[in-house]
């Protein structure tokens, strides 16, 4: 048997059929044995029933991105499974189980030439009181993967507490009659041994990192409407944010969303609302008013297929354009990107302190890729950045809410605190407040916003920057994962390629920029997007070298590493 | 100075800035902010501990004429933006201003909602049947028939009933004013104020350029002929069947006021992550 750093995944079935508990429960086995993965979902735009299937690819050391192919395919059923056939590649040498009585074998499954085998899960599960089908899938998968029968038992038995010891048993049965039923089977590849490391293992979703980021950058408020795929964010603010002595409020709408969140901030407190491109286009308004009125806030936007209502389901990264340019005026904020499932926790808490210290909304572009994907990681490094704004307590003569200060930081008076009265106003205004229509008073603050921005040291959390050559691979968000093992895959091939990655994508860095760009001749940009917005917006802000190559689709189906180094290697031919 | 000491002191004049209104002279809104002014001193609460919130308007330019804690925000939005500042300050006054534009037209599903939730504070729309700020456009509570540049001939639409809107949407006080008489105005606001939950008070407040014909609304306005009543089915039939310049305390609920869910034991951020470990 080949041993292989990475093994991934697919247990497919018609919605309800319960693949997405096999998925989760093998990412937990996997996690608890020490190895680390990442877990994503596909299913249908309808969100409820249809079709669903749980993508996981298991590793030895840290997991950002899918892997080309999936080694073991399980289908419970093959209802509807052409639809997501594409997502799910396979090649000579994957194994595909199915059910004989699960319907006819997709045609996309028997065009990719796998290595088919068949195992009734259905009639054995019917032969067990209570039996389901995902259990003996379960048990299958848990065989070929060298899981251990009674880690995945004892996991069930945890899942299934609040369920009736009926419920334990049966699912206990079908494990075991899974791990019998591919005893005789081989998969041909055995995963390395994990990687040894002394920090805590954590099993999260991009979406839940992101929460506790905002919570550990000092956020103490949100308002959100639910929106696909935002909501874990809010679901999961909902119990904990009282915790910690915060609150969450359901708005109307997401005008009325980012609106009480201006007001909380306004208030003292650090705010967030959560949400995705539709929702974003309606907050643009507000956060023009949070720019001009220099209120802190932080607005997520979990990024899906568009336009309009789109692929609510899927990921893209089609958004980058509303995000810095959609705000009418001009009107400087901040917009970060995190990429990946721990980034997501960093950059959030991040975009919380900078929001906060530079009295500026902050979008987080994450996306439906890295949200809803779950992962088994080694526990984030605790970083310091909480937020405190600059306050005013003393008024000597006359408080200016929007002096000029040096740096374009000005102390910010809150409520409650004597002597220290403003009118906060989104209409242009004189530094104590005052709405003013003088081009001098109008100037004076755009200058002042644009400073704040431009002057603030950001340090080198503005991007991940990697590796050398002469070719470099810019890239953003949740990709930055398979870029980084496309380049590794080439340096195997004795190719170097350097890795930019922005993380801070707005206030632009230009020196930063052309410093990672030094000696680089050549780049490729990658992105998930139609239009390639990314390098025009690359084009448009930093020197680029003369030969630049553009690797971008829109979603739903993500860039895979080996897209990436298909690309590299054919420039470096 | 004590915060005793300063309530002994207040005047109308402490919670009015040095910003002078750039409102047409006879406008109706000059009065209403005389009735804030006064309302706020009778309040006796520093102006620091109020906050009056409002979205784009000839009347939401009300804030800054206030010496308290602002918010000019944008076109329709303020409730939302007072509802967020009140459940995270419950320690502030929170006083919302609004015109029938901005609070009825744009702003209509936020003031549903606002209704609904009943946060703690106090809604007032200065209704002058009309879009004053942007030149005379017919507004929800325009007249069919009233003639504009936008609506030539009139909309021929039926005005918005904003009262019984409010009371059906669970305001837990509503109250009708008039800007011209601001003693009484200015009582109501305290009223209003002093209410738990979300108070709601119209204030007729004419609009002298662009519905010069509202100067006569002095002629119009009498006190309601009954006293306020707590049945939500009887304030509906008086609201529904008065003639629109009924002055006075409408409504008076007792819905329980919003207030955020508090955990008995809070606990420190770090340990949140408890949940992610295996
Ligand atoms: C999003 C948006 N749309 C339109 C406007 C233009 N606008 C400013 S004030 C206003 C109407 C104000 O009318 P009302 O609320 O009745 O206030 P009044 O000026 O009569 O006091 C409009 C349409 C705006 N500022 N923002
Ligand atoms: S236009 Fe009408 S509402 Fe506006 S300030 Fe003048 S009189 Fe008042």
């Amino acid at each position: 048997m080949k041993e292989t750093p990475s093994l991934s995944v697919a247990i497919a079935g018609s919605g309800g059929a319960g693949a997405l508990t096999v998925g989760n429960l093998l990412l937990e086995a996997a996690s608890a044995a020490g190895w680390q993965g990442l877990l994503t979902r596909t299913v249908g735009p309808q969100i409820r029933g249809g079709e669903a299937a749980a993508l996981l690819r298991l590793a030895a050391g840290p997991v950002e991105s899918m892997a080309d192919r999936f080694d073991l395919l399980i289908g419970i059923d093959w209802l509807n499974a052409n639809r997501f056939g594409p997502e799910i590649e396979l090649g000579p040498d994957s194994l595909v189980i199915g059910d004989p009585r699960g319907g006819e074998k997709p045609a996309v499954i028997d065009k990719a030439g796998a290595r088919f085998v068949e195992i009734p899960m259905k009639d054995m599960a019917k032969a067990i009181t209570d039996g389901r089908p995902n259990m003996i899938a379960l048990g299958i998968a848990g065989k070929l993967l060298g899981m251990s029968e009674e880690l995945l038992s004892d996991l069930l038995q945890k899942q299934l507490a609040g369920k009736g010891q009926l419920a334990i048993e049966s699912s206990r049965a079908g494990l075991k009659a899974g791990f019998a039923a591919a005893a005789d089977l081989v998969l041909g590849l055995r995963l390395a041994p994990p990687k040894p490391t002394s920090a805590q293992r954590w099993l999260a979703s991009g979406n839940e990192t992101t929460a506790l980021g905002a919570i550990r950058g000092g956020v103490r408020f949100a308002a959100a409407y639910p929106i696909t795929p935002a909501t874990e964010i809010l679901e999961w603010l909902a119990p904990n944010l009282p915790r910690v002595n915060g609150t969450l409020l359901q708005a109307e709408d997401e005008l009325a969303a980012i609106n009480m969140i201006i007001g909380a901030s306004f208030g003292g407190t650090p705010s967030l609302t959560a949400t995705s491109g539709p929702g974003l286009s309606l907050m643009i308004e507000a956060l023009g008013l949070a720019t001009a009125s220099e209120i802190p806030v932080v607005v997520i936007d979990v990024m899906r297929g568009g336009p309009s209502t789109g692929i609510p389901t899927k990921s893209e990264q089609a958004d980058l354009n509303i995000a810095i340019y959609g705000l009418h005026g001009d009107a400087p904020h901040l917009v970060l990107a995190p990429q990946s499932v721990a980034d997501c926790l960093f950059t959030t808490q991040w975009a919380t302190y900078l929001a906060e210290t530079l009295q500026t909304p902050a979008i987080v572009l994450s996306d439906q890729f890295v949200g809803q994907a779950r992962a088994a990681i080694d526990r984030p490094a605790d970083v310091a950045f909480i937020g405190r704004r600059t306050r005013a307590t003393e008024f000597a003569e006359g408080y200016k809410r929007y002096a000029l200060a040096a740096g374009g930081v000005s102390p910010m008076a809150i409520p409650g605190t004597p002597g220290g009265q403003y009118t906060a106003d989104g209409l242009t205004h004189t530094e104590r407040g005052i709405p003013t229509s003088s081009a001098a008073d109008h100037q004076a603050q755009l200058d002042k916003r644009q400073d704040k921005l431009q002057q603030f040291v950001y340090g080198d959390h503005w991007a991940t920057i990697e590796g050398d050559g002469d070719l470099a691979i810019i890239t953003w968000g949740s990709l930055t994962g398979a870029a980084r093992e496309a380049i590794g895959r080439a340096a195997s091939d004795g190719v170097d390629v350097a890795l930019i990655a922005p993380r801070l994508l707005s206030p632009i860095q230009p020196e930063a920029f052309a410093a990672a760009l030094k000696g680089k001749s050549r780049v490729l940009i990658v992105e998930q997007t139609h239009g390639a917005q990314f390098y025009h917006y690359l084009r448009a802000h930093y020197d680029l070298p003369a030969s630049v190559r553009v690797l971008n689709r829109p979603g739903p189906l993500t860039i895979k590493p080996g897209e990436i180094h298909r690309a590299i290697m054919e420039w470096s031919a | 100075m004590s915060i005793v000491d300063r309530q002994l002191a207040c005047k109308p004049t402490d919670y009015k800035s040095d910003v002078k209104p750039v409102w047409c002279p006879g406008c109706g809104d000059y009065h209403v902010l005389m009735s804030f002014t006064r309302a706020f001193a009778q309040l006796g609460v520093p102006p620091e501990q109020i906050a009056v919130i409002s979205g784009i308007g000839c009347s939401s330019r009300i804030p800054a004429y206030t010496s308290c804690y602002g918010f000019h925000g944008v076109h329709g939005r303020s409730l939302a933006l007072a509802a967020g500042l009140k459940v995270t300050r419950p320690d502030l006054t929170v006083v919302v201003a609004s015109g029938d534009g901005d609070g009825y037209s744009i702003g209509g599903n936020h003031f549903l909602h606002a209704c609904r939730r009943n946060v703690d504070m106090t809604y007032v729309v200065m209704d002058n049947h009309i879009y004053g700020m942007t030149k005379g456009q017919p507004s929800p509570t325009t007249e069919p028939e009233f003639d504009t540049a936008m609506s030539p001939g009139g909309t021929g639409l039926r005005p918005f009933h904003p009262l019984v809107i409010a009371l059906a949407s669970g305001a837990n006080f509503i109250a009708r004013c008039f800007s011209g008489e601001p003693n009484q105005t200015a009582d109501i606001l305290l009223e209003a104020i002093k209410h738990p939950g979300f108070s709601f008070v119209e204030i007729l407040s004419p609009c002298v350029t662009f519905r010069p014909d509202e100067k006569e609304w002095k002629n119009l306005v009498h006190p309601a002929p009954v006293a306020a009543t707590n049945d939500p089915a009887r304030a509906a039939r008086r609201i529904m069947t008065d003639d629109g310049f009924n002055i006075g305390v409408l409504y008076r609920g007792d819905r329980r006021p919003y207030s955020p869910e508090i955990c008995s034991e809070t606990i420190d951020p770090s340990e949140l992550e408890k949940e992610f470990e295996q």
